[in-house]
């Protein structure tokens, strides 16, 4: 052991005995507890690698012995929280939906859940924003304008039931026939007075000559000022808004071959709860109508 | 025959640092004393706040996210004043490292405050030095298992301490007090307690100098700060060698001629060392003042000799100067063999040179051009910069806060009578103890209207010390500039209707194009 010791003159220390070229290496030994944690962390990723799952074999990686997995823990954080949500759920599956907005508590709770059940269900057609897409016809949620009813038992039983399809009986249901039957200038007559009726830019004439048509063909669903009537879905033709598009051009080929949206039926898919989260959350989005004989919770002054 | 390679992994050599008494001692116990009694008395102190806020002066509430320093509460958006601290403290650092080298290290760093406090321990229940050294030595024995055994169960209890009071810095210190006795506190509670436990036990017991040599970043780091005109814990060369024992004699009669070495300015005396009077062996060459008693050797707890010169190991604790100051005291020479020293204020000179020297105008410069260099008058500059503009910024804080963030999906509504709508969302903070009424309205604006989300009218009720996310709705009728023109300015002001306060956030309102 001491002969081969040898220590470096200038700075007094120990070499390896390492030399190249005459050049040697300076030992300067790392602590030995320094080695130990070393070997610690070894024995620690031994451990682990039994207790969780690490080492990838051909069909999946091995599960380790505390049965440990990502996808459980977060199956075991959802069930945590929908167990301490428990009484909310039950008390919003049974609220009165007219009295919804007045439990803080449970109203927000209503909201946050159906903003999830919006984003995972509604946002691929009326949009993450739930400002509709008008070019394929999905109506904007946001705006004061309804088809159907906007108070909070108005929006449920739509997202209860659906519009237009064919698995739920109870889904609203409404028709506009084709108007190809028509002459060209009836057409024209026709859009034109339809226009007028919201002060668009029209033909004065024409519109006069398809006020008639209008009262004979159209009225008995959209009204005689061209209201709308919600209770069979037809839309007002009188507003602002214009689902299919307000131009000459729209309106005529709305027309000649309406085009109808379907929505599905939720309430097997979602059940109650969320059917009436997701309404809260959709009613809360700026176009909520109070019930009937209540002042608009949203209009200010 | 085969050779053996040289180990390349050595075993710790303990380290039995001798008691010491002198200035820097007395410092030291008086920093250890400050700085734990912050640590362990700040959770405790009261200070009312009112109703539904915590009434700890000092309480770090992660689960609120809130940060409370007795008057100020900094909420998650001003995390820019703990960012502000974190840099003073670092020019803080670079402040001292560049003028007293690595006085943190050596004072205030906890690693060396606990390790002071376990030696102390240490030195209580096993005796001094030499003591601890037999005691090291001898083979396992009753005795010796009692003395470690005590030793280590009073360790434990002050690491135990150490990291029960660092979880009071969390929560209600006298609520969690209680609540860890009865076994009822939080696991994360135990668990901070028991890793704190450990790492101080650990650290403060066996690791102690290891910390600093083989873990610590900072002393690396501080390389890059020092420079020759620092100040550091030093041995004089000139002056101390060629070390040795000299004669009783010549040494008391050094002592008469020089006088006691309290009166004699460090500096001075030891250039005034020719008419001291040299030492000299025993065989008549002439000595340095370095008697190579090794008392600077045996107090270090870094176990180095800091008479070979600047060492990377060295924390500047000073209690080798205390060491030596005791001994040039004892041997009647001046004190300031080892001392805080300038390695650039050092006389040019090489031992056994004094006669050389003393011909020469040599003198230190004094303390005051040491401290005020450029690099310590810019530390501090900056240093004083931030705290001035923390000091400010919260002073001019507001009371009341808003945020207003535009939704921009999508960016504009049309209602059925033509008007367009936007919408916002509104944070409201209040940061008062009890809940609070902001109306809201807007700026001078031609025609607009506001609408809030689930209230009538503008008034919105916000839950004490908290935020309210508020959707706010802007209406331009049909026929308003702003439902026309594709931008519009647009400012929301809130006010805070029991104090007047008001705040503005501005934002734009998107039209029809």
């Amino acid at each position: 052991m001491t002969d081969n010791r040898k220590i470096d003159p200038t700075t007094g220390t120990e070499t390896t005995g390492h030399s190249w070229d005459g050049i040697e290496e300076l030992n300067t030994p790392l602590p030995r507890w320094w080695l130990w944690t070393f070997y610690a962390t070894v024995v620690w990723g031994v451990i682990y690698t039994i207790l969780y799952p690490a080492w990838p074999m051909v069909s999946g990686a091995t599960t380790g012995l505390l049965g440990y997995s990502t996808r459980g823990e977060v199956a075991a954080e959802i069930a945590r929280v929908e167990l301490s949500n428990a009484d909310l759920t039950e008390s919003l599956v049974t609220v009165d939906l007219g009295v919804l907005a007045e439990n803080e508590e449970l109203h927000r709770f209503a909201v946050q859940a159906g903003r999830s059940v919006f984003a995972a269900h509604c946002s691929q057609c009326h949009g993450a924003g739930a400002g509709g897409v008008k070019a394929s016809g999905y109506p904007n949620l946001l705006d004061d304008d309804w088809l159907w009813g906007g108070t909070m038992a108005e929006i449920t039983y739509t997202v209860r039931h659906g519009i237009r399809n064919e698995e739920d009986p109870e889904a609203r249901f409404s028709e506009m026939p084709p108007f190809d039957w028509m002459a060209p200038e009836e057409l024209d007559a026709t859009v034109h007075y339809v226009r007028s009726l919201s002060d668009l830019t029209h033909d004065a004439t024409a519109a006069g000559q398809g006020a008639k048509l209008y009262a004979d063909n159209c009225s008995s669903c959209h009204g005689a000022a061209g209201l709308g009537d919600r209770e069979i879905g037809a839309p007002n033709l009188a507003d602002a808004i214009w689902l299919r598009g307000d131009s000459y051009a729209d309106i005529l080929a709305q027309l000649k071959a309406p085009r109808m949206g379907v929505m599905p039926s939720w309430q097997a898919r979602l059940g109650e709860a969320e059917v009436r989260a997701v309404s809260a959350y959709v009613h809360g989005l700026g176009g909520g109508e109070a019930d009937v004989g209540e002042a608009a919770a949203t209009t200010a002054d | 025959m085969s050779t053996q390679a040289p180990p390349l992994f050595a075993p710790r050599e303990p380290i039995f640092p001798r008691r010491v008494n002198g200035f820097f001692r007395s410092l030291k116990w008086a920093i250890l004393i400050f700085t734990l009694g912050i640590y362990y008395v700040t959770p405790w102190i009261r200070w009312d706040r009112g109703p539904n806020l915590p009434d700890q002066a000092v309480l770090v509430d992660l689960a609120n996210r809130r940060f409370h320093f007795f008057w100020i509460e900094i909420w998650p958006h001003e995390f820019y004043f703990v960012a502000g601290l974190l840099i003073m403290a670092g020019l803080g650092l670079f402040l001292f490292t560049s003028s007293l080298g690595r006085v943190w290290c050596g004072y205030a760093c906890p690693q060396t405050v606990w390790s002071d406090l376990f030696m102390t321990v240490e030195r209580w229940i096993e005796g001094d030095r030499n003591a601890r050294i037999r005691l090291h030595k001898a083979p396992i024995s009753l005795r010796k298992a009692r003395l470690r055994g005590a030793k280590w169960a009073v360790w434990l209890l002050i690491a135990m301490a150490t990291g029960g009071a660092w979880v009071f810095y969390f929560a209600d210190a006298p609520t969690l007090a209680r609540d860890l006795v009865r076994l009822e506190a939080a696991p994360v509670a135990y668990a901070t307690i028991a890793v704190l436990t450990a790492t101080t036990f650990l650290f403060g017991g066996f690791m102690r100098e290891q910390v600093c040599i083989y873990m610590c970043p900072w002393p690396r780091i501080q390389g890059a700060m020092v420079d020759p005109g620092t100040l550091t814990v030093g041995y004089r060369r000139w002056r101390g060698e060629p070390r040795g024992k000299g004669g009783v004699k010549r040494a008391q009669a050094a002592a008469e001629a020089v006088g006691s070495g309290e009166a004699v300015a460090r500096y001075g005396a030891a250039l005034d060392k020719d008419s001291a009077g040299a030492r000299q062996s025993r065989s008549g060459e002439a000595l340095g003042d370095c008697i190579d008693c090794n008392a600077c050797v045996a107090v270090c707890p870094m176990g180095i000799d800091i008479r070979e010169g600047q060492q990377m190991e060295c924390i500047t604790c000073a209690l080798c100067i205390d060491a030596c100051d005791d001994v040039m005291d004892k041997i009647g020479r001046p004190r300031g063999l080892i001392d805080y020293l300038a390695l650039d204020d050092e006389p040019p000179t090489r031992p056994g040179e004094s006669a050389a020297m003393a011909d020469s105008n040599w003198r230190p410069k004094p303390l005051w051009q040491h401290v005020f260099r450029p690099r310590t008058v810019f530390y501090t500059l900056a240093w004083a910069a931030i705290g001035v503009a923390l000091v400010v910024a919260l002073f001019v804080r507001p009371e009341i806060d808003m945020t207003v963030a535009p939704v921009r999906n999508p960016t504009f509504v049309t209602l059925s009578d033509g008007s367009i709508r936007n919408a916002y969302d509104i944070r409201l903070r209040n940061k008062h103890g009890e809940a609070r009424d902001f109306r809201l309205s807007l700026g001078a604006a031609a025609g607009l209207k506001l609408a809030l989300e689930g209230y009538v009218g503008t008034t919105v009720a916000v839950p004490p010390d908290s935020t309210q996310r508020q959707r706010v709705y802007v209406i331009a009728p049909p026929e308003a500039p702003a439902a026309a023109r594709a931008r519009s300015d647009l400012r929301f002001w809130v006010e805070d209707v029991s104090s007047g306060a008001r705040a503005h956030g501005d934002t734009i309102f998107n039209g029809k194009e």
